[in-house]
């Protein structure tokens, strides 16, 4: 299927799920966590605009409803909790320091190659004009995932975790034409929901372990020396 | 003169070479002269026997009395046997002009080294790689293989009264005995499913493709050990610096490539259907060498050893070349195949003739300044202006810069890289620009370290006595660089002829030639189409010598003469020579980007003020640089090794009814066997 | 014939009027942080003015410094001879594709590189080793951009590129959205702008190009200053018209090469425009962090080719 045979919507949404793959390896490089929040904010609303495209390519409006979702819930209310409880856990100033950010670009990199060819079936398959954005959206997961291990500030695995359901919505706006109403109106509940849970989460390890380092938690491991006396707990 | 008639005289003179070699000592002037002479004629007649194959695409072949009594030598000169032999012939005839002033200094040398040694080893080195590129049959191949590698040996550990270049040998002996091993295994699995020793035999051989690749894995293994590829390349700089120039230029220039004509000739000729996953494996394993080794290189001071790094990346860019070739010839693409492989063959013959130029330059410094390192030398463009032109046209040359000839060779490979689209597989699609990508940066880095190599040692001011009181060198070395250079200057001008004459090797191996490589004449250079590539040398460089030309003449009319004064160097006052960036510091900020690639022990002693402590007296800084594939790769196997040999040595108790025990034990068991 | 003759006159187009490019966007840069503006013309008087002096050189120079800024003009207007201006199907643009191109490129960066270390100074032989780690980490990038170019128009001659982007119309390919970008951070950093050189200034520690013609001064310097205005105007050059070309002149009528002058020109204004909002908005970084920026730009021209391969071929 030559580019060049495309209408000019149905490029946009190529170009825009390149711009969506785009924040991902920017989240995956960037080491402050304010302008990680925002990437997040931009990958959601590059979403949502993706979403509406595909709505209007495929004649789907329910897919409208979903772009509009997504962009309330995914690129202004989680992202300004998120914004919130950075400012009350005073950590928005805080860098992390990544050690070798090349080595996790070429990581992601690889990612994307191997995302491609584990979807080629499914593209060869598909008669969808979106399907080659199938391998961006798996894609996206897997960078999802790579942020989560290999960064160290909880905030930062939350919004790893958030960009890997980016990736799932994604990917099933562009493979199946979205999913039923009553399913995606559910996940995005639960996702509000544990952006809340988070919150409360994050307080209580803070409480724990006076750090949101999550190498930390580790101290809670079990070791061989008693505990001490009821009086010293906390 | 029949091309036949040209093998034997080349294979006559080198080994009359090493015959007059041996009474060098009584009459050193007359004998080193003779002997080098008659290595200049059997290089000439090796390089005509070479052009007039590859000029009318025939071969000839030729059978020896000599060898086993059921399997004669067979030699054979063909297409690829005549490319190879051009390119050892013009290396060597280089050396044999520059040879004769060069072992002035090491004719009177003292004990235990010997001037004899050196120069029969020479010549059986030659010899021995002339007949590796013309064998026929494996049994021939292995032998002279192993005259090649034991004359080498013994040149590597020339100067053996040091216990480093002991060490360096022995593992370059023992390197060089693995990858024949490994060699021999692969040719024992082609004998097998062919069922003789000989060449003609192998390619009739029908292999599955289980058989090829493990074929295919034995000899990649033991060619690319001995051609340098990491990680199996420690030998290289370790062995290459330590002997004579002369001779580290025919190593580096020369044998290495000797061990790719090997894989080539396997790989193309003798194993039949090519897989492309062979061709990946190639291109990964290049791209790797290519960048480690330029990134070796970089932080080398040494200068010999900084060669010898540069090496192995452009082994490494060979190799990438030979991959995509495979990979296209595996995918179905012949003709994609084809221009990777000549894009490998220009490379051959571009890095051998700089490669021999840059290491007869470092003889040539070492000659004149007794210095190996690049922190000791500085200013040499005054006091040896000829040289230093010379080794200007290397450097230019190996950093791949236009209209030389190892830009030619980069154009090529990345026009067949660009090529990848027609590939079905997305992955290859995508991972084949990747590397083109890696090659790109290597090639910058390799300009980084040849402006290194060249600003550090000539320009600048004396860093020593020894570089302040340098001379230029005698005629014959000046001559055989300058016809080195020469060669790389028309080489990268004259692309389009050189690929019409090398084209009869492709045409040999895969009965394939570029369709259009050469239609559009002599001056445009269209491996594919006009509308996909092309490139003019010769216009590129006459636009920049016009232009060049034209400006200068236009200012000229104009012009004042040209004031002298100290340097200005922002108004600082006094320069001395110890304020100039050194080696080390020019490599410092690549150092500090690619800083995993090596293991560094870096060390500042900051000697403070005794009074006024926020004032430093003395700054001390050691650095030491350690190749990673020593602590990660050789050490762990020596050790491995050494503990295996640790444990059999458990059987060696020394007391004797043990050992008659042994002997008892096997009597049984044989007896029993037997029975 | 008529085509050579187009190709020459837009090359003298090119050298003349690269430092009207330059004096533009120092003027623009002026309006922007509130200073006051030199005239349009200005680096022309500076050339002159550099071409009328005596050459100073010092004592212990060799030839090479001497000849080095013929040898970088020189590349650099061959370079400048290759990237299509004005009109389409030059002559010139099949005697050296864009891979050549960034050979020129490099020769040039080598000399002046050798020249900076011909003196045994301190400052030439810091502004080569900096140049050169720069450059060979901006070189993968600025191939990588340019095969992902050349892998949709199947072809690495720079008017066929362009054609192809011509004839296409207007199509969005994301694989061309990230390659511009990358190309512009290459571009930024080969031409020694801010955030990675500092143009205007001689300060030590800010400097890499300035560090390395520290020692050049009258028609030497005038042919090294007027050598960088034209890369700059090189590469300002290829990214207006690999990317954008609709209004380039396809053939060799006057209208058509005049409307080619007027388009391309606005073009370039609008880009030097872009250049000197950047240049404010940035602060300089420091050498080490360049690897980095270098490497971002890595990223993007990594996900040009990526997506291209993914999104743009295939299904």
């Amino acid at each position: 299927m030559d580019l060049t045979q495309l209408s000019l919507y149905e490029q946009a949404i190529l170009m825009f799920a390149s711009m969506v793959l785009f924040t991902s390896f920017a989240m995956l490089a960037q080491p402050r966590i304010v302008p990680l929040i925002h990437l997040f904010a931009w990958q959601g609303a590059l979403l949502s605009i993706t979403t509406a495209l595909v709505a209007l390519v495929s004649n789907h409006p329910h897919l409208y409803l979903s772009a509009a979702i997504t962009l309330v819930l995914k690129a202004f209310l989680i992202p300004w909790m998120l914004h919130r409880l950075a400012v009350r856990l005073n950590i928005h100033h805080e860098v992390e320091v990544i050690r070798f950010p090349s080595l996790l670009l070429i990581a992601g990199g690889a990612l994307v190659v191997f995302s491609y060819s584990v979807v080629a079936p499914v593209v060869q398959l598909s008669t969808l004009t979106t399907r080659n954005t199938i391998a961006v959206s798996q894609a996206v997961v897997l960078l999802g995932m790579l942020l989560m291990i290999f960064r160290k500030k909880a905030i930062t695995q939350v919004i790893g975790f958030m960009s890997i359901e980016n990736g799932l919505f994604f990917a099933a706006v562009v493979a199946t034409y979205g999913m039923p109403m009553v399913v995606e109106l559910g996940i995005a509940f639960d996702v509000l929901v544990a952006a809340v849970l988070f919150g409360v989460f994050f307080f209580q390890m803070r409480e724990s372990i006076d750090s949101l380092d999550v190498d930390r938690l580790n101290r809670l491991r079990e070791t061989e020396e008693p505990l001490p006396p009821e009086e010293f707990r906390r | 003169m029949s091309p036949l008639f040209a093998t034997y005289l080349a294979l006559a003179s080198a080994l009359l070479a090493a015959v007059v070699s041996l009474g060098v000592t009584r009459l050193p002037t007359l004998l080193r002269y003779a002997s080098f002479l008659l290595l200049g004629l059997s290089a000439a007649s090796a390089m005509y026997a070479g052009m007039s194959v590859l000029l009318t695409s025939t071969s000839v072949t030729m059978e020896l009395p000599l060898g086993l009594p059921w399997l004669n030598w067979h030699l054979r000169l063909d297409a690829l046997s005549g490319f190879f032999l051009v390119v050892i012939g013009v290396v060597v005839l280089a050396v044999s002009l520059y040879g004769p002033a060069y072992v002035r200094t090491f004719v009177h040398a003292k004990a235990p080294q010997s001037f004899t040694a050196l120069s029969v080893f020479t010549a059986l080195f030659i010899l021995g790689m002339y007949l590796v590129v013309l064998a026929d049959d494996a049994f021939m191949f292995m032998v002279a293989w192993e005259l090649m590698s034991v004359a080498s040996y013994f040149l590597v550990a020339y100067q053996h009264q040091y216990p480093a270049n002991r060490r360096a040998a022995f593992l370059y002996l023992l390197m060089a005995h693995i990858a024949g091993v490994s060699i021999l295994l692969s040719f024992g699995v082609l004998a097998g499913a062919g069922g003789g020793y000989t060449f003609e035999q192998m390619r009739a051989a029908d292999l599955s493709v289980t058989w090829a690749s493990i074929a295919f894995g034995l000899a990649f293994f033991g060619f690319g050990m001995k051609a340098g590829m990491v990680p199996l390349h420690a030998w290289l700089p370790e062995a290459h610096p330590v002997a004579p120039s002369h001779i580290s230029a025919l190593m580096s220039g020369v044998m290495l490539k000797v061990a790719l004509y090997g894989l080539i000739r396997l790989v193309y000729d003798l194993l039949g259907e090519i897989q492309w996953e062979w061709g990946l494996v190639m291109l990964l394993v290049g791209a790797i060498s290519t960048l480690l080794g330029v990134l070796y290189a970089m932080l080398s001071n040494n200068l010999k050893r900084l060669l010898a790094y540069s090496s192995i990346e452009n082994v490494g860019i060979i190799l990438s070349a030979l991959g995509l070739s495979l990979i296209f010839i595996g995918n179905g693409e012949q003709v994609l195949g084809v221009l990777g492989l000549i894009a490998a063959l220009y490379h051959i013959l571009g890095h051998a003739i700089f490669k021999g130029l840059l290491f007869l330059g470092a003889g040539a410094i070492a000659r004149a300044t007794h210095e190996y390192d690049l922190n000791n030398m500085g200013g040499l463009i005054h006091r040896m202006p000829r040289t230093a032109v010379w080794m200007l046209i290397g450097c230019l040359a190996i950093a791949g810069l236009p209209p030389l000839t190892g830009f030619v060779s980069e154009w090529l490979t990345f026009q067949v890289a660009l090529q990848a689209p027609v590939l079905k597989s997305g992955v290859l699609r995508a991972l084949i620009p990747v590397t083109a990508a890696m090659l790109a940066l290597s090639a910058a880095l390799a300009a980084a370290t040849f402006v290194k190599v060249f600003g550090v040692a000539f320009l600048g001011q004396p860093r020593t006595r020894n570089a302040r009181h340098a001379h230029e060198v005698p005629l014959g070395m000046q001559l055989a660089m300058g016809m080195l250079a020469i060669l790389c200057v028309l080489f990268g001008i004259l692309p389009s002829t050189t690929i019409g004459v090398i084209d009869a090797v492709p045409q040999l191996l895969l009965e394939t030639l570029p369709p259009e490589a050469t239609t559009a004449g002599w001056l445009w250079l269209t491996p594919m189409s006009a509308d996909v590539a092309s490139y003019s040398a010769p216009l590129v460089a006459l636009a920049l010598v016009v232009v060049g030309g034209l400006v200068y003449l236009l200012l000229r009319v104009r012009a004042e003469r040209i004031r002298r004064v100290y340097p200005w160097e922002c108004g600082y006052g006094e320069v001395n020579a110890r304020m100039q960036y050194t080696a080390t510091a020019f490599a410092q900020p690549i150092q500090r980007i690619f800083a995993p690639v090596w293991d560094l022990d870096e060390e500042i002693v900051e000697k403070r003020h005794a009074k006024q402590p926020q004032l430093v007296e003395s700054i001390r800084y050691q650095l030491q640089r350690q190749d990673k594939s020593w602590s990660r790769l050789y050490a762990p196997i020596g050790m491995l090794v050494l503990g295996a040999a640790r444990r059999i040595g458990y059987l060696q108790t020394g007391s004797i009814h043990t050992y008659l025990a042994y002997s008892f034990f096997t009597l049984l068991f044989l007896l029993w066997v037997v029975t | 014939m008529i085509e050579w003759g187009v190709a020459i006159g837009q090359l003298l187009l090119f050298i003349a009027a690269a430092p009207l490019l330059g004096g533009w966007i120092k003027r623009v840069k002026c309006h922007l942080q509130n200073r006051a503006a030199p005239s349009l013309l200005q680096p022309y008087r500076d050339l002159a003015k550099l071409f009328r002096k005596h050459s100073v050189i010092a004592n212990n120079a060799s030839w090479l410094f001497r000849a080095t800024p013929y040898i970088v003009f020189a590349a650099t207007i061959v370079t400048a001879a290759v990237v299509p201006l004005l009109a389409l199907p030059l002559p010139t643009a099949a005697v050296a594709d864009v891979i050549v191109l960034a050979g020129f490129l490099a020769l040039a960066r080598f000399f002046t590189a050798l020249a900076g270390m011909d003196i045994g100074t301190a400052f030439g032989g810091m502004g080569s080793s900096r140049e050169m780690m720069i450059g060979a980490l901006a070189e993968p990038v600025l191939l990588m951009t340019v095969f992902t170019v050349s892998m949709s128009a199947a072809t690495t001659n720079l008017s066929e590129a362009v054609d192809f982007t011509l004839q296409s119309g207007l199509v969005l390919r994301p694989s061309f959205l990230f390659a511009v970008l990358g190309l512009m951070m290459v571009a930024v950093a080969e031409t020694g702008r801010v955030p990675v050189d500092n143009p205007a200034t001689h300060l030590e520690l800010t400097m890499v190009h300035e560090a390395m013609i520290l020692e050049y001064s009258g028609r030497h310097l005038a042919l090294i200053e007027w050598a960088a205005k034209i890369k700059l105007m090189v590469y300002m050059a290829l990214i207006v018209n690999l990317f954008l070309p609709w209004g380039i002149a396809t053939e060799f009528s006057a209208a058509s090469l005049a409307q080619g002058f007027v388009v391309t020109a606005a073009k370039l204004a609008l880009l030097g425009v872009v250049l000197v909002v950047w240049e404010t908005v940035m602060a300089k970084m420091r050498v080490f962090r360049v690897p980095q920026y270098l490497g971002f730009a890595f990223l993007l021209a990594l996900l040009g080719m990526l997506t291209h391969v993914v999104l743009e071929t295939g299904g």
